[in-house]
């Protein structure tokens, strides 16, 4: 076959039919796939709940989103509250952001009915690697740090032994290790607001 | 030209990463680990072996003066292809490789054998071509990828092989990849020369 | 204030090239002259800056009100490469002394991915229009900077013996990695200087 000449009409065929085939193409795979990744967000989500609130068999009753001040500026926190399978309140699943060394911190901190850490998970984290990155292991129990089973005291939040706390800082990154107790801290206080009267000094919405 | 050369060629003699240096952002910022390496090398090479088959096909009825757009055209849809399927079916690898996946577009090996191979060769010419390069390149993300990890973390994909204490961290760390590339692209000439 | 920030978190903190990794290509390829360097950041900056701005507008007023987010990457490519085709153009008829300073490092930035990459990146943080433009532009001055100096390195280097197998790419890509092992000791300032400007 002959190579088709640089006149404009074909130019413009070519390119309206490349356009044409490409965004047909993209729109059906799109179709295809839309499905598939709101289950892997979903999934992915509730795997995390599972995982901080330490049990399978649970239920998710609410998934507030909660706006609080913290340090005078406005911050969102997600508080996903738990039963267990008999549909006893057990506690709620939190999500919390501060500022860490690299970037924003997110984690999700599982509390039960007492205000006991259950578990966390880290979502989203821009800390060194090797350093601060290691916030996803130090924490948990058997690490150096552990803060899981601990119970919360609003008078007397986590810190860390450098500022005269008793939890350990992950070796040479102390800024993260304030940024994470501060988002646990920040979570207990979202959780404890809600727990004795939502409405009061926080602006409440249910979100879908 | 034989089918066997075209592949070799792509993986030793004009490999994109050690000897023709293409495609040096994702090489770089990716090989933190031998498994984000390999995960990085595998879908490129799946762009590129779409897009080198489909140029190669469509080379005829494209005139010369949109060539370049069509091209782009073509492997931005690959890419977005490629990006939706892992979000949808392998999302921790989407998640580690993260704003990487959709800067394929703009990975110069891939509109570089799309103007260089595919829109002079045949479609099997070019789909062997992708392969080649695409294998080189896997090659050289996970060599990479393998000395930083072991370097850095003391692992293999994942497998503890040292203890923490011979950790070098700055192997992990960005200054790591450069320096890390720099010597192996000194030892590949080293062997080009014996 | 908070302007501030971005802006010397993007030129020192996150530089694009030295902890990002993105314009590697053009980091490496044109940093042999510190004249040419200077003339390749100019050029960067400006289509930098432009592309965002124009990415952004199609993003928010094109991709989302019609709900054709997956075509994200399909559409900023071509925009970012039309828009450097018609920069070009533009800048051959109305300057021509820019054009010469300018011109041969024009078609290069298409296939750079600091320009894509910005573009994608102002999305994914939500950055406001004013914020993406700050962020785009320091985001150019710091690859400007990171190439710059490097240049100055290279130029030196021409004049030292280096050992064979050394030679060439291998050496250029160590000294990279000690020039962003200098810049990694920025990297927390950002969080210490928060404080310093209120936020």
């Amino acid at each position: 076959m002959k190579k088709l000449e640089s006149s404009l009409s074909n130019m413009v065929m070519v390119l309206v039919a490349v356009a044409i085939i490409t965004g047909g193409l993209l729109a059906w795979v799109n179709h295809v796939t839309e499905g598939p990744i709101r289950e892997q967000d979903e999934q992915a989500l509730a795997n995390g709940i599972k995982n901080v609130m330490g049990t399978d068999k649970l239920t998710v009753t609410a998934n507030d989103e909660m706006k609080s001040i913290v340090d005078g500026k406005e911050q969102t926190f997600v508080i996903h509250k738990v039963n267990d399978a008999s549909g006893r309140f057990l506690g709620a699943a939190v999500e919390s952001t501060t500022g860490g060394f690299g970037g924003d911190l997110k984690v999700l901190v599982g509390f039960d009915a007492e205000g006991t850490i259950l578990g966390y998970t880290i979502l989203q984290t821009a800390e060194t690697p090797g350093l601060g990155a290691k916030a996803d292991k130090w924490f948990q129990k058997g690490g150096k740090g552990c803060i899981v089973g601990r119970k919360m005291d609003a008078a007397k939040p986590l810190t860390v032994n450098k500022d005269g706390g008793d939890v350990d800082a992950i070796t040479a990154s102390t800024i993260t290790t304030r940024a994470f107790l501060k988002a646990v801290n920040q979570a207990y206080g979202a959780y404890a607001k809600q727990d004795v009267d939502g409405q009061s000094g926080a602006t409440r919405q249910s979100k879908k | 030209m034989n089918y066997v050369k075209i592949l070799t060629n792509g993986i030793i003699k004009e490999n994109p990463t050690f000897v023709l240096l293409l495609g040096m952002c994702p090489t770089l910022a990716t090989t933190t680990s031998s498994m984000n390496g390999l995960s990085m090398g595998l879908a490129t090479m799946f762009v590129l072996i779409c897009s080198n088959v489909v140029i190669s096909f469509i080379k005829n009825i494209t005139p010369d003066m949109v060539r370049i757009p069509v091209f782009v055209v073509v492997i931005a849809s690959f890419v977005t292809i490629l990006q939706m399927c892992l979000k949808a079916y392998l999302p921790a690898i989407n998640e580690s490789l993260g704003l990487f996946i959709p800067l394929i577009v703009v990975n110069c090996l891939i509109l570089g054998r799309a103007e260089a191979f595919a829109c002079k060769k045949g479609p099997l010419e070019s789909l062997f071509d992708g392969i080649g390069m695409g294998l080189g390149f896997t090659l050289g993300l996970t060599v990479l990828g393998m000395a930083r990890e072991l370097l850095g973390g003391g692992s293999l994909f994942g497998i503890i092989l040292l203890p923490e204490t011979y950790n070098i961290l700055l192997f992990v760390l960005p200054p790591g990849a450069f320096i890390t590339l720099g010597f192996l692209i000194a030892l590949v000439n080293n062997f080009k020369k014996a | 204030m908070e302007y501030i920030l971005i802006f010397i978190t993007a030129i020192f903190v996150n530089n694009i090239v030295l902890s990002q990794f993105l314009g590697i290509c053009p980091f490496l390829g044109v940093s042999k002259k510190v004249d040419t360097a200077l003339g390749m950041s100019g050029a960067v900056a400006f289509v930098l800056t432009l592309a965002t701005i124009v990415t952004y507008a199609v993003q928010k007023y094109v991709l989302e009100a019609f709900g054709l987010q997956y075509l994200q990457t399909i559409a900023f490519i071509l925009v970012i490469a039309a828009l450097v085709q018609a920069v070009e153009i533009i800048l051959k008829k109305i300057s021509p002394a820019l054009y010469q300073a300018l011109g041969i490092f024009l078609p290069l930035i298409t296939t750079n991915c600091a320009v894509l990459g910005v573009a994608i990146l102002v999305i994914q943080k939500d950055f406001s229009l004013v914020q993406s433009v700050v962020y785009a532009f320091s985001t150019a001055i710091g690859f400007g900077l990171a190439l710059t100096v490097f240049a100055g390195i290279r130029e030196q280097l021409e004049l030292v013996n280096i050992p064979k197998g050394m030679q060439g790419m291998a050496i250029v890509l160590v000294t990279a990695g000690l020039l962003s092992l200098a810049f990694m000791g920025f990297s927390g300032v950002d969080g210490g200087l928060k404080p310093v400007f209120g936020l």
